[in-house]
């Protein structure tokens, strides 16, 4: 018979330990949401992480090991975002008819998020650093990062935050939207998609198809307009 | 199923390509996500096999966020230094956020005199 220690050293480098683990930190937290009702705060992102870290500092497993196995579930990220025309061909009829309104509520939105964000972390004295790692935290991940590299923050720490927001935003958001009785599909999705980037859209795409195209929508026009006016306000102010 | 996922992969293998080449400030797989909705656009309708495997893709979305978020393991002594301003920060920037676009949202198509699909 073999030592399990030995087993222990052969699982741990291999990937399929990892891809596993988090498949499975995952189905639990999704099984979770759905047996409360898609429970906003009961976000299977925020589970998942949590067994996860949980599970990866009791086995003193650092993040690369980790992320071997996991990277092939964070490449499919790629052909999701490029799926997201689907969605949003379906719902072309509506967004064209409301392009206008659409896109002065989504620049509003973008440049409020990131206004906000940079204003508060520096009046509560985060480093400059720190604060440049945070402004375009509203943006999807790899878009995200760069913009951070180009006003002189930490694109690492940035990736974090992106996901924190993502989980914020898709926990929140849908809970201030009701008290603000907003009851509108297309506004609630539009509003998820620029507050919680893809962590939102994949939840307003589970309550409601065209809550869920006008999220994908607002994510990718977020992005864009994050990337070409940040930078440039960035240099306009320092 | 696997034409479907290799048109996916192409239009992101176009688009990182035309980011790189073209010096974009935006990721690959957006402009991938403009190319194939321009292709839609032109076909006219979605063939069903790629409706099915962006439904599969797209029903999982949040799974596909989760080995990025456990990367809070890499920064845990700088969020705890800056907790407060991180957290604070993240928290009510994220809620003007999502209140400024409903609200601009819902304002506009108002006065433009429209009404969406309405929440129960």
């Amino acid at each position: 018979m073999t030592d399990l220690g030995d087993i222990w050293v052969y699982l741990s480098s291999s990937p399929l330990l990892h891809l596993t683990l988090t498949l499975v930190a995952y189905l639990i937290g999704a099984r979770l949401y759905r047996r409360f009702n898609l429970h906003p705060l009961l976000n299977p992102v925020l589970i998942a992480v949590l067994i996860l870290v949980a599970v990866l500092l009791i086995t003193d497993t650092d993040y690369a090991t980790y992320f071997e196995g996991a990277q092939f579930v964070h490449f499919l990220l790629g052909p999701a975002t490029v799926a997201l025309a689907i969605p949003l061909y379906n719902q072309i009829e509506r967004v064209r008819r409301s392009a206008a309104s659409l896109i002065s509520a989504l620049v509003l939105g973008s440049l409020s998020a990131a206004a906000s964000a940079a204003a508060i972390a520096w009046a509560l004295g985060a480093s400059p650093e720190v604060v440049a790692s945070i402004a375009p935290k509203s943006v999807t991940t790899p878009i995200a990062m760069g913009i951070s590299e180009k006003l002189g923050g930490l694109p690492s720490l940035t990736a974090v935050l992106v996901i924190l927001t993502g989980v914020l935003g898709a926990t929140l958001g849908p809970i201030l939207l009701n008290l603000m009785r907003i009851r509108d599909w297309r506004a609630r999705g539009l509003a998820i998609g620029v507050g919680g980037h893809g962590i939102g859209t994949a939840r307003a795409m589970q309550v409601n198809e065209v809550a869920g195209a006008f999220a994908g929508l607002a994510m990718g026009l977020n992005a864009l307009a994050t990337a070409i006016l940040l930078p440039l306000i960035w240099a306009w102010l320092f | 199923m696997l034409e479907s996922l290799t048109l996916l992969l192409a239009c992101q293998l176009v688009g990182e390509v035309a980011v790189a080449y073209f010096a974009i400030p935006v990721p690959g797989p957006v402009v991938g996500m403009v190319l194939l909705f321009l292709g839609l656009c032109i076909r006219r309708g979605v063939p069903a096999p790629l409706q099915q495997t962006a439904n599969g893709l797209l029903s999982n979305l949040s799974l596909l966020f989760v080995p990025a978020g456990t990367g809070v393991l890499l920064h845990v002594a700088l969020i705890r230094e800056a907790l407060l301003p991180i957290g604070v920060s993240l928290v009510l920037s994220t809620l003007v956020a999502v209140a400024v676009t409903a609200l601009a949202m819902v304002g506009f198509e108002k006065l433009a005199g429209r009404k969406g699909p309405d929440a129960p």
